[in-house]
């Protein structure tokens, strides 16, 4: 899922990187508040941790093998603040001192790998777990189900980067210049494999180290997770950014295009004025049939509809994650009043 | 770009997790030798390489015009050599290994299902049933920006990453005003990289010198599972140990760095023509 420089437009990179920095930011002083002067040489200790386990092979049944991410892993373990620090600087140091993943794309790789995963995954795991018992089956399982869900989400925010970008950017002549597959490809292809392959590696790893731990070493399970874990009105804030940086996304990567003129070729072919390159007629006939449930005839023109099925892409996660979000909350109050009653 | 291998009967996941670890160990301390060598991008101030990779990748970025990136990319050889990089390497870096993921995402762009236009070459034209397949104009268009967009940004990496030591780089990095705090846990991390990678290889060779046979996927996945939480709970204590070691060295949480570059009159020099090469590529290949 590592975005290689060259798929994405400058400004859609500039846009990442823009999205990204506010979290780093929040999440280097929440982390700060709770660990002080021990934040360094656990930050760097578990990144380095999180750099390795990026590169082993987890067999799956059908004899193929694939990579974890491992960031809900850390998120569960160490909480999603500190997973959003650890796996972005294992992902500095794969772009800058290996090679791997763009160096401009890196915004990118670390909101869909390092942001989205680390909080997805650890909200979805604490939603599925509920209250049950630090060494319940039913906690190595939510872990597991939150692993493969959180892999997907980040996939699906890579698609729809990705599928932007020939929407977004062309050449006068309708060549595109970056990633050449709109949504209608990009979403399918990318969550075709990870619906399928990577997510079951992420869900065996999650799944599987947890239960590990329950084993032999809870109280790893029982550290910072929670201190470090977001509480109370932090976690409010915190969904708030999230969700804000999930719906100015798509919007922010049209401004640029208006800024560098792109905008006003896509506004005239919306127009039906001027010219309209062959490609983008062919190409509306080809590609509207999946789409057929939303593209009204009065919106029958494919920029329109890439657009609007980007907004839906974000909009789907969203709508899960406030869902989720929202079953959280009262998960947590109520465990509030039980302990408030308990006392 | 699923990150996935399919499984040769003769590998299993020991052998391949031990080759990516050894590989990992290998290209490190291949990067490190050739950053030892006397050159041209190794006698330039880190900041300069920093600074002019990420103009030039920028300009990769912007450019709108083929020729201006092969232009680019062409300039990045005489540079190479230079500075003492096996040339075959840096070919083979780019372009033998990047069409296993980007050449096979850009070959369907080819084709006019994809990318309809003025047909180059026609494979197929049936009328009944309408088949039509024909590798386009505009299709090779869009596949040469795509292959040669990123072939350019890959070399360019490749090229800033192999002439300079990585305490270098990291040095580099606080002229991007990236934290201190942040340089200290980058630097940190690449060491403990290493330790991990030993600790890693270590277990998976401890295990496969104790095979005889072939599990099931089953046991393999709970050993690797096992081996994922015992790195995790070593981690942990090596965090613990750490920590204690920087606090008996009088570690109180501010970040000290020592910036021990200097600058020279030619890295000023080359950096005015890294940044006078990116503008003029991008100024150019807005056409």
């Amino acid at each position: 899922m590592h975005i290689p420089d060259g798929y994405l437009s400058p400004e859609t990179a500039l846009v990442m990187y823009a999205a990204a920095a506010p979290v780093w930011l929040r999440a280097t002083r929440k982390v700060k508040e709770v660990l002080s002067s021990r934040t360094v040489p656990l930050v760097a200790v578990f990144a380095a941790y999180s750099f390795i386990v990026m590169m082993f092979n987890i067999p799956l049944p059908g004899g193929t093998t694939g990579h974890a991410v491992g960031a809900t892993l850390a998120a569960i373990v160490l909480g999603p603040w500190a997973a959003v620090l650890t796996t972005s600087i294992a992902l500095v140091i794969q772009a800058f001192f290996f090679g791997d993943g763009g160096i401009l794309a890196l915004g990118a790789n670390v909101f869909n790998m390092a942001i989205a995963i680390p909080f997805s995954g650890y909200f979805i795991y604490r939603w599925l777990a509920g209250g049950a018992p630090g060494g319940s089956h039913r906690r190595a399982v939510s872990g597991a189900v939150a692993g493969y869900l959180a892999i997907n989400v980040a996939a699906l925010l890579t698609a729809v980067e990705l599928g932007i970008q020939p929407l977004l950017f062309h050449d006068a002549a309708g060549h595109a210049l970056y990633f050449p597959y709109p949504l209608q490809v990009s979403i399918p292809a990318l969550l075709a494999g990870h619906l399928t392959l990577a997510g079951f590696v992420e869900a065996a790893a999650t799944g599987l180290v947890i239960a590990w731990l329950q084993r032999s070493n809870p109280q790893l399970l029982e550290t910072y997770g929670r201190e470090v874990g977001a509480a109370g009105r932090t976690v409010k804030a915190a969904w708030a950014a999230i969700l804000l940086l999930m719906v100015l996304t798509p919007l922010g990567l049209l401004a640029p295009g208006t800024a560098w003129g792109e905008w006003s070729r896509g506004q005239l072919q919306q127009l039906g004025l001027g010219y309209i390159p062959s490609g983008f007629d062919r190409l509306s006939n080809v590609w509207t049939a999946p789409l057929a449930g939303y593209d009204l005839p009065i919106l029958n023109n494919p920029t329109f509809t890439y657009f609007l099925s980007g907004l839906l892409g974000v909009a789907l996660v969203v709508v899960t994650l406030v869902g989720l979000g929202w079953a959280l909350d009262r998960f947590l109050r109520r465990g509030e009043m039980r302990d408030a009653q308990l006392m | 770009m699923p990150e996935r291998v399919p499984r040769r009967r003769a590998q299993g996941f020991l052998e391949k997790t031990l080759g990516d670890l050894t590989g990992a160990l290998e290209q490190a301390l291949f990067a490190e030798d050739i950053a030892r060598r006397p050159g041209l991008m190794q006698s330039l101030d880190p900041r300069v390489k920093l600074l002019g990779a990420l103009a030039v990748l920028l300009a990769v970025s912007l450019s709108h015009n083929l020729l201006i990136i092969a232009a680019l990319y062409l300039l990045t050889l005489p540079v190479a050599a230079a500075s003492g990089v096996p040339m075959d390497f840096y070919f083979k870096r780019v372009w033998v290994f990047m069409p296993f993921f980007t050449g096979i995402i850009a070959i369907p762009a080819l084709f006019n299902a994809f990318t309809p236009g003025e047909a180059l070459v026609t494979l197929l034209d049936l009328s009944s049933p309408r088949i039509y397949l024909a590798v386009t104009y505009p299709g090779v268009i869009t596949a040469a920006f795509l292959l040669l967009r990123v072939g350019t940004s890959v070399s360019i990496g490749v090229l800033l990453i192999l002439t300079t030591r990585w305490t270098s780089l990291l040095r580099a990095l606080r002229v991007l005003r990236v934290p201190q705090s942040f340089v200290l846990i980058l630097g940190m991390t690449y060491r403990y990289i290493y330790v991990f990678l030993n600790a890693a290889n270590d277990m998976f060779l401890a295990r496969k010198s104790r095979m005889v046979g072939r599990l099931s996927p089953a046991e393999d996945r709970k050993w690797l599972a096992a081996s994922m939480g015992a790195l995790l709970s070593k981690s942990y204590d090596l965090s613990d140990e750490v920590y204690l070691a920087m606090q008996s060295r009088g570690f109180r949480g501010e970040v000290l760095v020592l910036d021990e570059l200097a600058w020279h009159r030619r890295d000023s020099l080359w950096l005015a023509a890294f940044l006078i090469i990116a503008a003029l590529a991008v100024a150019l290949g807005r056409f």
